[in-house]
């Protein structure tokens, strides 16, 4: 069972990058509990039309977001690329152990470059 | 170039983590089991806690307690034993925060060529146990998982 494949790399670095973003992270949610036009969105989280607008365009781009025009309204609603909760915290898991080893790794190098002097210096 | 670290739930009950760190597994495994060395690295600097306190008892049967301190004032805890001890080479732990949902975590250190290769094994106790760690369950959806980012955040740090 592997989850990671079912995605692929960029994919999930537009997933990412969309919801970098809080008010983003906030539409997403507001649109899990129904569909909502950009005017409705752009009310509740306080923002102008043209903002809301460039926001849902960055998820719909995701595929986070799906969009549909009727009359003069757009509609938003969740969009079929969400990501399952599993693989999206798998990627963050991975992220956070990745910035842990990068962390280790830069210590393990200072580390060894200070055993290097200190041979050096016993040999002098 | 950037060594990659992998992450991979390969069965029901289990997740593995690999990374190669430049470095031999002597220094990479004192790093790890030495407190005010295993202190420098294990919270990133991009990330919203830090390590307030960390006491470790490394050898088979002894202890281990780390005390973040999250949003500032909130703390959290993790802790657990080391089941087994092997230098440089193996490293076995219990998670002991989560209580019996609590993973076993058997860490290895490979070195080749001036590198040590590190392979993280996480055993849950049983699928539901894995499934309630990477949280929202059956509820879906990545909008939930972020909210509660923050949170699972603190669960990511035990060790």
């Amino acid at each position: 069972m592997n989850h990671m494949v079912q995605y692929s790399k960029g994919h999930l670095d537009a997933s990412f990058s969309a919801l970098s973003d809080a008010t983003r992270r906030g539409v997403l949610e507001q649109l899990g509990r129904g569909d909502a036009s950009i005017t409705d969105l752009a009310d509740k989280f306080h923002m102008t039309l043209t903002g809301m607008k460039k926001h849902v365009g960055v998820l719909e781009e995701a595929g986070l977001v799906a969009t549909e025009k009727v009359g003069r309204v757009r509609t938003c609603r969740l969009g079929p690329g969400r990501l399952e909760a599993e693989t999206a915290w798998l990627e963050g898991y991975r992220l956070l152990w990745d910035a842990r080893f990068d962390e280790l790794e830069s210590l393990v190098q200072e580390m060894k470059r200070k055993e290097e002097i200190d041979g050096r210096n016993k040999r002098k | 170039m950037k060594n990659h670290t992998t992450m991979e739930r390969t069965s029901e009950r289990e997740l593995v983590v690999t990374r190669t760190v430049s470095g031999p597994a002597r220094l990479v495994f004192e790093a790890w089991t030495k407190p005010e060395l295993f202190q420098q690295w294990w919270v990133p600097k991009s990330f919203p806690m830090s390590l307030v306190s960390c006491e470790m008892d490394v050898r088979a049967g002894g202890a281990y307690r780390l005390v973040f301190s999250f949003g500032g004032s909130e703390t959290m805890g993790a802790f657990g034993k080391y089941i087994e001890v092997t230098p440089h080479s193996r490293l076995v732990w219990t998670n002991d925060d989560a209580g019996e949902a609590g993973a076993v975590t058997t860490l290895t250190f490979e070195e080749k060529a001036g590198k040590t290769l590190l392979v993280m094994h996480e055993l849950y106790p049983s699928k539901d146990a894995l499934d309630a760690a990477m949280t929202s369950g059956e509820k879906s959806g990545v909008s939930e998982t972020l909210d509660q980012l923050d949170e699972v955040i603190v669960t990511w740090a035990r060790p």
